[in-house]
């Protein structure tokens, strides 16, 4: 599926490394001190060596990766379904049961991770055979299949005859024991390759991915030219801040603490410092901040318009709302405005934001008004278990964002959603 | 029905001028039409005297390896170490309780609204659908002239969508309670790409939109013209996705893509900052941490894990000897205790981001989890399959802790 030949001067990708790990996996199933209990399955008459219970794989499955039963069931399952086992007795259906069912191990020769094609002429000849086999009494879908192959391919049809009538003269020659394991791996092969509709095909994948095509020189020589990283002093504090984000963030996370969602406001994360610092000593700061993040992400075609805007509310001298900011910074802002981009008050925002953020916001982290919001602030109580939690409430809708009109200049409506249903 | 997937383009090469198969090759930012043999050569190109192919990798191995010596003797301690005086977390049972049905084929991508509430879903037939998630309605469906629509987003204002895929484009739709008009008319292209669309975002209003692709690059568009703001060159494969820093003065984003890199950008300049390359397979989803300091993800070798920006290394790994199918989506609870990963063996593993344990298994979907993204306030996470389903869950506390 994936585009090109072998790729140029990058490395090869592997395709589906989910399927050379399966193989590991049943090949340390079928080891034999460590692996799964094997015995022989007695089917009517025959006598069939190496199989092993439903119920045995998944207990080995529990015992080796240290995992609870419905997971070494889904796990065991997944196996079954991509062909690594298959069952003996009704092996038309690819899954896998945790009791007396007798297993087997899929021959190499017939794993999925070597990736045949499957080609329509062997489907045809595997069809054919067991249409000879069963007198003509095929599955549904498989009958569909092989009238549209008779048609499809009707010039190599006499070649699928004869290889057909071939190989079911070698296998007659075969022990009935050995003649039944192959039309199993068999049929468990086409299971797979040719799943019937309504079931899915384990084998089914997305778009193809490119191969990879790193040039070698660039890379080498960006590797020779990069700097040492700086020593960081302090190195074994490196994980604390996620411990101290995590910490003080976890009473509030939801997901964590049995939260319902109320579809209304929830605990809000991020403190209710913006209405502070609008009512602390400096609140042109967080306008200026806000009208550059406007700026920032706001459409190309705005952009000289908002920048003048923005010069003659916070920049001009005898502005309005004039901002604190450094000469220097200013200097070099005021300059770059006569040639006005996207990102033009970088520098003048960011020397706003380390202001408000070492200097008013600590402030008002130590202020009456905070205290009060927290005493305010909604603590999520511990929900009771209900029995039918939401099927009692009639559930009504809530406005849709879409129906509040757009303003004119096109901002972002709706952004924090504090107090809304 | 039909299924495209990559297409060779045929031309005249830039190079050599003869008509051949071509792929595109990045020069300075530029981008080239190359045949085969052309590429090849360009590949071998500057190489110096006594430089070779061969010798240049094993010289590029070498300095990989010295460059990880370096990093090890800065004395970084594991987290799980530095966590291990941290509280374990109570049991959690979290349950499927919310079936969203009525895609026809396989959902492919998800995104929240801003509200918490409603969410944008795509998938494998085109079809685009807007749900309440809480009345498990349909609000708002369009079908996309393509089919594998792998990218949506939902604006933050809630009043557009953009989406894109197999057309190699991302569209934006406004959306309008009107009866009388048809969203499809209304459509916007606003990003193209000379291959598929894996993934797209807003960024912190309706004017903008980050894309990534299987071209290998990613892009900043401007929505209102179309305009190309920046591109991004660095991956040498496709790109599969990206996600934008949380960060307040920040202006970067993470990409991963099929060539097992992880890419920081500093959208200004169009520069890559930081690149982790440790995954052993392709790189489906990252997902920046709470706070900006780290990003998870999700790659087909199974594993998923945490990249410390400020250490510039991978700091945990979460991965477990039976799981062997591909993690496909990522993305962290509100604290970021907890991270989410959603695999292509059905089921979603839910892994304690401090102490690098699994803390539950889920199952429920009948196909692969191909995307996951927790709600804005934290309360509930969505997960749309292969199954054709999308799944809302939240948690009971079996244990609760005053």
């Amino acid at each position: 599926m994936a585009a090109g030949s072998a790729p140029l001067g990058g490395h090869p990708r592997v395709q589906r490394p989910h399927l050379s790990k399966m193989e590991r996996m049943v090949v340390t199933m079928q080891d034999p001190d460590q692996g799964v209990r094997m015995r022989s399955q007695r089917l009517l008459v025959t006598v069939i060596p190496h199989a092993a219970n439903g119920s045995d794989i998944v207990e080995w499955l529990i015992q080796k990766y240290s995992i609870a039963e419905d997971e070494a069931l889904h796990l065991g399952s997944l196996l079954v379904q991509h062909g690594y086992l298959y069952p003996l007795r009704d092996p038309r259906r690819l899954e896998l049961r945790p009791d007396e069912t007798p297993y087997r191990f899929q021959t190499p020769y017939f794993w999925t991770s070597t990736l045949w094609p499957a080609a329509e002429l062997d489907y045809a000849i595997y069809l054919a055979k067991k249409n000879i086999r069963k007198q003509g009494a095929l599955v549904d879908h498989e009958k569909e299949q092989y009238h549209q192959l008779r048609r499809r391919i009707s010039h190599a049809w006499d070649l699928v005859m004869m290889q057909a009538r071939e190989q079911l003269r070698a296998a007659k020659q075969r022990r009935k024991g050995d003649r039944l394991v192959i039309a199993c791996q068999e049929q468990t092969y086409w299971l797979v390759n040719r799943p019937p509709p309504g079931a899915p095909s384990v084998l089914e994948q997305g778009p193809g991915r490119g191969p990879c095509m790193a040039g070698r020189a660039p890379m080498v020589r960006a590797l020779r030219a990069c700097p040492r990283p700086p020593p960081r002093p302090e190195c074994s504090h490196l994980p604390r801040p996620y411990l101290k984000f995590s910490s003080q963030h976890g009473p509030h996370d939801p997901i964590m603490s049995g939260c319902l969602p109320t579809g209304g406001p929830g605990v809000q994360l991020r403190p209710p410092g913006c209405a502070s610092v609008v009512r602390s000593p400096h609140p042109e700061n967080l306008s200026f901040w806000e009208a550059c993040e406007e700026l920032r992400h706001g459409g190309q075609a705005r952009v000289p318009a908002l920048v003048d805007a923005v010069y003659q509310q916070f920049l001009a001298p005898g502005a309005a709302r004039w901002v604190n900011i450094d000469s220097r910074t200013m200097e070099q802002t005021l300059a770059g405005l006569t040639q006005p981009h996207r990102h033009v008050l970088d520098d003048a925002q960011r020397h706003i934001y380390l202001l408000m953020k070492k200097d008013s916001y600590p402030r008002f982290l130590k202020s009456d008004l905070y205290r009060d919001l927290l005493a305010e602030a909604v603590v999520p109580l511990e929900t009771k278990r209900r029995v039918f939690p939401f099927t009692r409430k009639p559930r009504h809708s809530s406005p849709s964002p879409a129906l509040r009109p757009a303003s004119a200049s096109g901002e972002p409506v709706g952004g924090d959603g504090d107090g809304e249903t | 029905m039909d299924q495209t997937f990559l297409v060779n383009v045929f031309g005249s090469c830039d190079r050599c001028f003869k008509q051949r198969a071509l792929r595109p090759v990045f020069k300075k930012s530029e981008q080239l039409n190359y045949c085969s043999l052309c590429a090849e050569i360009m590949a071998a190109d500057g190489l110096h005297e006594n430089e070779t192919l061969a010798s240049l990798k094993s010289e590029a191995e070498s300095l990989k390896g010295k460059l990880e010596e370096e990093r090890a003797k800065l004395h970084d301690v594991e987290l799980h170490q530095v966590a291990e005086r941290v509280e374990a977390l109570g049991q959690f049972v979290m349950k499927t309780r919310r079936t969203l049905k009525g895609h026809g084929n396989k959902v492919l991508c998800m995104d929240w609204c801003k509200d918490k509430r409603r969410l944008v879903s795509s998938s494998q037939d085109g079809k685009v659908i807007v749900w309440d998630s809480f009345t498990t309605n349909k609000e708002h469906a369009v079908t996309m002239p393509c089919t594998w629509v792998m990218a949506c987003a939902y604006a933050p204002s809630g009043c557009a969508i953009a989406c894109g895929g197999l057309d190699n484009k991302c569209s934006v739709y406004p959306l309008t309670f009107d009866k009388n008009e048809n969203m499809a008319a209304k459509k916007k292209s606003v990003a193209m790409h000379t291959n598929y669309l894996s993934a797209c975002s807003f960024t912190n209003s309706d004017m903008q939109i980050l894309t990534a692709s299987g071209d290998g690059t990613c892009a900043l568009w401007d929505v209102e013209s179309g305009q190309l703001l920046q591109s991004f060159h660095g991956h040498g494969a496709d790109v599969l996705c990206l996600d934008l820093a949380p960060s307040e003065t920040g202006n970067t984003f993470v990409s991963g893509g099929c060539d097992k890199k992880a890419m920081v950008w500093d959208m200004r300049s169009g520069q890559c900052v930081q690149a982790f390359e440790t995954h052993e397979s392709d790189i489906n989803s990252v997902r920046y941490y709470p706070s900006g300091d780290a990003f998870a993800s999700g790659s087909d070798d199974a594993t998923c894990r945490l990249y410390d920006l400020r250490a510039d290394r991978e700091v945990a790994i979460y991965s477990k000897e039976s799981i062997i199918f591909g993690a496909s989506s990522v993305d962290f609870s509100l604290s970021g205790r907890l991270l989410f990963a959603g695999y292509n063996d059905y089921t979603i593993n839910v892994w304690d981001v401090l102490k690098g344990s699994r803390v539950s298994i889920l199952f429920g979907h009948e196909n692969r989890v191909s995307t996951l993204r927790v709600s804005p306030d934290g309360t509930a996470f969505c997960s749309g399959s292969w199954d054709h389903t999308l799944r809302l869950g939240w948690a009971w506390a079996a244990k609760r802790e005053l």
